[in-house]
């Protein structure tokens, strides 16, 4: 299958992407990874007329600490996050999740920033950066920059705050200062098939061992990637307890809303999310204790 | 547009449209056909290929990204006139069948035995987890990667 036919840039610099993307808006499409965008146009339900791609920009592909924030920019790939020895001691859950992402050679290509974008609800980034309240960092030529919170920057499936003629560059994540731990606990029915149902939980442990804070989010049981608040606030503040982590899988199972389909009954899914919470919860602990 | 891309050590210039994808170039442009077009969605792993030394699925993935760089197909592993190592192996424990994924199967172990010259039986599935075999010769294939590790760690010691 081809692509439909577009007109194809490469720019060197950001301020090429926003100038492009600034003319274009309506009719064009950033190329990040590709491992959603290709497909999609080779299906037609995309014809953009011009395609940007945006791999040829150095400091979108950078991870940096500024302050107390962990910055990763947009165009950081799967198998980077997956495999980064910086990251496993304080945010656990995400090297889990990018171990999870697609399939091994899709991890290649595939960006982190790709992926919030495209906001497919089964796609396992939102909700890593739903439970660690993540600011994305969004750009355009006329506006500058602004921040949003990942809680309000999903608003349906595949459908976004991003406006046409802006560009996500960045994902600020604000550092534990404790001991952390964290899982991504997902079930497939085989690598590179959409989640059935996955969980993103991670614990920041206080001195005397309680949880100083927590995130917990799921994916695939609801119309988009989903974070659980009242999950988070029954942890937090408490000594963690095989009872505690009982209530807040059955508190996840109660806050989600599968449909049922292929994949499995609505019932069977959240029976998945009582059941992986509560082991990411135990996996979890484990880490932020070890 | 024009594009030059060195394929096995060769370069191509070549007038592409920008929606050519890579796997079209390589089999249509330059009439490698070794490199396999599978199921067109991202999903089989028979179409991957090694860019800059990067496994990447080539169906996804367009020709002019790779503009100026380096691309390594499956006729691109055998090195003056000797085998490789993974081919070789693929030879001797069958690591096929029909051998369809055969191609994308060997750039994935070639890879792998880059980074981790002695996996576990369970490291390779892992490696393989984005290549599908649709004969699901999966016993022999991982029989092969187990047998070309063996190969390169002796030839690797030998010298």
């Amino acid at each position: 299958m081809y692509p439909p036919r577009f007109d194809y840039v490469a720019p060197t610099s950001l301020d090429e992407v926003l100038e492009l993307l600034d003319e274009h808006a309506d009719d064009c499409k950033i190329l990040a990874g590709g491992q959603s965008l290709i497909p999609v146009l080779k299906l037609r339900f995309a014809s953009p007329e011009i395609v940007i791609d945006v791999n040829n920009i150095p400091e979108l592909q950078q991870i940096r600490h500024e302050g107390d924030e962990l910055v990763i920019g947009s165009m950081v790939r799967h198998h980077v996050l997956a495999d980064n020895p910086d990251l496993e001691p304080i945010f656990r859950v995400i090297t889990r999740a990018g171990h999870w992402v697609a399939d091994p050679i899709v991890r290649n290509l595939g960006t982190v920033g790709g992926s919030l974008v495209h906001a497919d609800p089964r796609g396992d980034w939102a909700t890593v950066m739903l439970a660690l309240d993540a600011e994305l960092v969004i750009r355009s030529q006329e506006d500058g920059e602004r921040r949003v919170k990942m809680t309000d920057f999903l608003q349906a499936m595949f459908t976004t705050d991003i406006e046409p003629e802006e560009l996500l560059t960045e994902i600020r994540i604000k550092k534990p200062s404790g001991r952390t731990g964290g899982t991504y606990v997902k079930l497939e029915r085989r690598i590179g098939d959409y989640a059935t149902a996955a969980a993103a939980i991670h614990l920041e442990l206080a001195g005397d061992g309680s949880i100083a804070n927590a995130g917990v989010g799921l994916t695939a049981v609801a119309p988009t990637n989903i974070k659980v608040p009242s999950a988070e606030q029954m942890l937090i503040g408490q000594q963690p307890s095989a009872g505690l982590f009982d209530q807040v899988a059955d508190a996840c199972a109660a806050a989600c809303n599968p449909e049922s389909d292929i994949r499995g009954s609505a019932a069977y899914k959240r029976a998945v999310v009582r059941t992986f919470v509560r082991r990411g919860l135990d996996e979890a602990l484990a880490h932020a204790q070890a | 547009m024009e594009v030059t891309i060195t394929v096995n050590g060769t370069e191509y210039s070549r007038d592409i449209e920008p929606r050519t994808l890579l796997v079209h170039f390589i089999r249509e442009h330059i009439n490698l056909t070794g490199t396999h077009i599978g199921c067109d969605t991202t999903n089989c792993g028979a179409c991957t290929v090694h860019v800059d030394g990067t496994p990447i699925k080539s169906c996804t993935y367009l020709a002019v990204q790779a503009n100026g760089k380096s691309v390594l197909t499956v006729e691109g592993l055998k090195q003056g006139g000797k085998l490789d190592p993974v081919q070789e192996a693929f030879h001797e424990e069958h690591g096929l069948q029909c051998g369809y994924c055969t191609p994308g199967m060997m750039l994935v172990i070639k890879d792998l035995l880059k980074k981790n010259p002695d996996p576990t039986e369970e490291d390779i599935r892992w490696a393989i987890s984005g290549n599908l075999c649709r004969c699901t010769g999966y016993q022999n294939i991982v029989k092969a990667a187990l047998s070309a590790a063996a190969k390169q760690r002796e030839s690797a010691a030998a010298k």
